[in-house]
């Protein structure tokens, strides 16, 4: 089996996995690349389907080439698809510094899908080279009641076998993409012919290497124009992925505190 | 050009608290030019922040809590190449407090780094992660004694501390494959060959790690792909899940185990793919449909018809215990292996193993960071294997209240296969008309059925040696019941007196009741003073061979003189008439299958005596 084959493969197990033992698993689109290549993940693993809502928690401030993208493809797609709104800035907390109160909205958001649709699982398409403390996920990340992340006592997680049962009111987080690097999300993108969105390509010597908030999301420099060409300049460059997210880079902790409380 | 295309190997750092894994990651991952832009400068401004020298491992810790103390708390995994191919570095915490996350790093790993401080040698902690290697079967370590700056690269010192730590791997079945001596944080030895230990002939970190091999799902051993699931979004029912061994195509026969069923595989189906495939190897994550339509679950193991897994309902495990609470004897976990999920119990601890100094102890129970071999029953038949001939389905973990508690691999070491027993059985189903047989719930239950039929006289002990052998054999996962005056006089026998006719009624309706549990798989024990030989043959007519006679005896004076109801007195003043032993006669049983003499052997001996010969008549 070739690298991405093998790749494919485990993240087919997590997802098919998810399938089998949550109750009420939803797929969380961030419309990224990242997500995007989980959802095609999800139709390798179920053969054409995709047998979970997909929720976009919208905080109101993406791209408006991300909102294009995502009405085409949840209809293409046929996506059973669901939005919901993130509370106003105003109630995230105070003492974070700015762009990280920006991404707290979207846990606050996040909170309160949770609890209207009563999920008992989100899979998210994070992965651990995009930051040290997202290095230390499992693939099954339980948070408790109020969607917190106990990060000094995490489950094992041995031989392939997650934890998939749960107390009440715990939920689980899904990480199909964990071991998947930016690299890899590329060369696979390209394999399988994944449409991406247009801003990951360069425009007048710069490019968006990750996507969020339009007002916290900074391009990089960059000449990479197609998806080969990316996949070359990742091949050697030194940048950071998230250079770009305002939020990871305020205070050292500003990341970890986002996620122990319930941020992706 | 590298090779990238290729398998990971992924490595796994281990060793005693601060003796420099996380700082051997760091700086590896800066020497050979792996740190993102601005990253040096960051940890720099970490080390200033909380005044300490520049730490190389604050790439890796990165939890505050981490790097405020100092300590990696979790394990965490982080992709690198050289310029032979891509790795995965796994850095797993030293402090004995957070093994359970060492155990969760070590397991995904090919291949172990295992670093001993050069000034402190080895210590307890770095044996008990030795342990874990060998455990998990993890067989290529090299060995790096670091902190060579401490000891002024002294060459002899190095001397001393390999040889320690080669007598403890060796001792462990392990030949470290290299052992190093390194200064981590300031890089030698690590990418490049040290100026500061010309003594030192062998190679750098870095061209160890390429010499390792991948532990690969074997696609020359025989198939195994468990069922994760059976999936009915469309026109196709489709049964996914992913190879762990072996290869498989279009049109070949395949067993289902345990179920027994046999079908051809119709297609192999793939969404997306330029060709439909027409087969499959170890590691894809695959579905296929089947030619014929039969009931199959998730739990299930596919595998050729020729080369099928063990079918047993008791094993052997060789476990790393990762709770506070002990495990306990007659204890039930739910065990996972491959996808199937099943209640076992803890039927024996066969030994506890003292992983810092490989000393064995027979023990009730086993303790957090213990390890153990332990024999586990289940009610139902499982299909898996010696986790030496296929891992995949020869490995587990036990759940406990949510938890993962254990992990360990299946030794079948002195039990049998019982699938020949269940073939020749099998058939037998046919001619019965698909009936559930007694064969059946005597393998499923791991002991047949039965009834112990306990006769004495009033005070004998009938009872409290009916009630402890239940407690024995329930906890060693038996389905075993006692029958005896209160739940029997209160419901079905309501309508009873105490006269001789009722009386007779009473136990010929207990000898029918009592041959319905043991037939519906239970061992039955009766507890009642029957007197009459006429009444308890017409018991053992009804349960047929399974009905075994115990005679609870001890002598007349010794129950009146225990006499725990009052009823000998009641019967020497009149108040009761008709009691066995005072006014009625007590028929001794002529030809008992067990005598217990309450009154010579005390109530632990008489249980011996009754538990080997339980296991000896009802067990398989
Ligand atoms: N003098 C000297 N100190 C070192 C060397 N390597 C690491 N250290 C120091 O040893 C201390 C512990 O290093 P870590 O890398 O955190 O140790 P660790 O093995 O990862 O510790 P845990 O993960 O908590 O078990 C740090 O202060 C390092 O700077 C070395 O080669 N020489
Ligand atoms: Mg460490």
């Amino acid at each position: 089996m070739s690298h991405l084959d093998e790749l494919e493969a485990e993240s087919v197990y997590v997802l098919r996995e998810a399938f089998a033992k949550l109750e009420r698993p939803a797929i969380l689109w961030s419309l990224g690349k990242d997500s995007n290549v989980v959802l095609w993940l999800t139709r390798k693993a179920f053969f054409g389907h995709v047998p979970f809502p997909v929720m976009h928690v919208d905080t109101g401030k993406k791209f408006k080439e991300m909102y294009a993208f995502r009405d085409r493809y949840a209809k293409e797609w046929n996506l059973n698809f669901i939005r919901e709104e993130c509370p106003p800035v105003e109630m995230t907390d105070p003492t974070l510094p700015p762009a990280a109160r920006s991404a707290a909205r979207k846990t606050l958001g996040l909170k309160a899908a949770l609890a209207k649709h009563q999920f008992t699982g989100l899979v998210a398409g994070i992965r651990r080279d995009e930051e040290a403390i997202r290095a230390k996920e499992r693939y099954f990340s339980p948070r408790s009641e109020d969607g917190s992340w106990n990060l000094k006592d995490q489950p094992p997680e041995v031989f392939e076998q997650y934890m998939t049962s749960f107390p009440p009111g715990v939920h689980v987080r899904i990480h199909p993409l964990l071991h998947w690097t930016e690299l890899d999300i590329w060369r696979y993108t390209k394999r399988e012919n994944i449409p991406a969105i247009d801003l990951y390509f360069a425009k007048n010597g710069m490019r968006y290497r990750s996507l969020g908030d339009e007002d916290i999301t900074k391009p990089v420099p960059s000449t990479a124009s197609t998806i080969d060409e990316i996949i070359a300049e990742l091949e050697t460059t030194k940048v950071a992925e998230r250079s770009g997210r305002a939020m990871d880079h305020e205070a050292e902790d500003s990341f970890e505190r986002l996620r122990a409380t319930g941020y992706l | 050009m590298p090779d990238h295309s290729g398998q990971k190997l992924a490595i796994v750092i281990v060793g005693s608290v601060d003796h420099g894994k996380s700082t051997l990651i760091g700086r590896l991952l800066h020497d050979t030019g792996s740190l993102p832009e601005g990253k040096f400068e960051a940890l720099q401004a970490m080390s200033t922040k909380r005044g300490m020298p520049f730490e190389w491992a604050f790439a890796l810790d990165a939890m505050q809590a981490e790097r405020d103390q100092g300590i990696t708390i979790d394990t965490a995994r982080i992709r690198f190449a050289t310029r032979k191919r891509d790795y995965i570095i796994i850095d797993a915490p030293g402090h004995r407090e957070f093994l359970k996350n060492m155990v969760t790093g070590a397991s995904a790993a090919d291949a172990a780094l295992l670093l001993v401080d050069a000034e402190e040698g080895v210590r307890e902690q770095s044996r008990r992660h030795a342990y874990v290697l060998h455990l998990l079967g993890i067989r290529q370590v090299a060995v790096l004694v670091n902190k060579m700056d401490l000891v002024g690269f002294d060459a002899d010192r190095f001397g001393k501390v390999a040889e320690a730590i080669r007598g403890n791997l060796n001792a462990l079945d392990i030949e470290p494959t290299h052992i190093i001596p390194i200064a981590a944080r300031d890089g030698d030895n690590l990418a490049t060959k040290s100026q500061r230990m010309l003594w030192y002939q062998g190679p750098a970190v870095v061209d160890v790690l390429d010499e390792f091999h991948p532990r690969t799902r074997g696609i020359e051993a025989p198939l195994r792909l468990p069922v994760q699931d059976v999936y009915k979004f469309d026109q196709r029912r489709i049964i996914a899940g992913r190879i762990e061994s072996g290869r498989l195509e279009a049109g070949q026969q395949i067993l289902f185990s345990p179920s027994g069923k046999v079908v051809k595989i119709a297609s192999v189906e793939a969404w997306n793919v330029p060709e439909p495939p027409t087969s499959a190897v170890a590691g894809a994550a695959v579905g296929i449909t089947l030619d014929e339509q039969v009931f199959v679950e998730r739990g299930e193991i596919i595998s050729h018809v020729e080369n099928p897994p063990v079918l047993t309902n008791v094993f052997r495990g060789k476990l790393f215990w990762l709770s506070k609470k002990p495990l306990e004897v007659g204890r039930s976990y739910t065990l996972k292996l491959a996808t199937v999920e099943a209640p076992v119990v803890v039927e024996k601890i066969e030994k506890v193993i003292d992983t810092t100094d490989l000393g064995e102890r027979q023990m009730e129970r086993v303790e957090r960071d213990e390890a153990a071999e332990v024999i586990f029953r289940s009610t139902r038949m499982l299909a898996l294997d010696e986790y030496r001939s296929v891992p995949g389905t020869g490995r587990f973990v036990l759940v406990d209240d949510y938890l993962t508690v254990a992990a360990g691999l299946v030794s079948m070491e002195g039990y049998p296969d019982q699938r020949r027993q269940l073939a020749v059985k099998a058939t037998n189903v046919h001619a019965v008309g698909h009936a559930v047989t007694r064969e059946a719930r005597t393998l499923r239950n791991g002991h047949a059925g039965g009834v112990l039929w306990l006769t004495g006289l009033s005070g004998a002990g009938k009872s409290t040696l009916a009630l402890a052998l239940e407690r024995e054999l329930f906890a060693k996962g038996w389905h075993v019941y006692v029958l005896d005056g209160d739940n029997v006089r209160s419901g079905l026998n309501r309508d009873l007196g105490f006269g001789p006719e009722d009386r007779a009624e009473n136990i010929r309706r207990i000898g029918e009741v009592a041959a319905l549990f043991a037939d519906a798989g239970f061992l039955v024990v009766t507890s009642f003073i029957s007197p009459y030989r006429t009444d308890r043959q017409r018991a053992r007519e009804a349960a047929g061979e399974r009905f075994r006679e115990i005679y609870v005896k001890a002598s007349l004076e010794a129950c009146e003189a225990r006499d725990p109801k009052g009823l000998y007195r009641k019967a020497r003043s009149g108040a009761i008439t008709d009691f066995t032993g005072i006014q009625a006669p007590y028929e001794e049983p002529e030809h008992p299958d067990v005598i217990v003499e309450t009154d010579r052997q005390s109530e632990a001996e008489c249980i011996e005596v009754l538990m080997n010969f339980v296991r000896q008549q009802f067990a398989i």
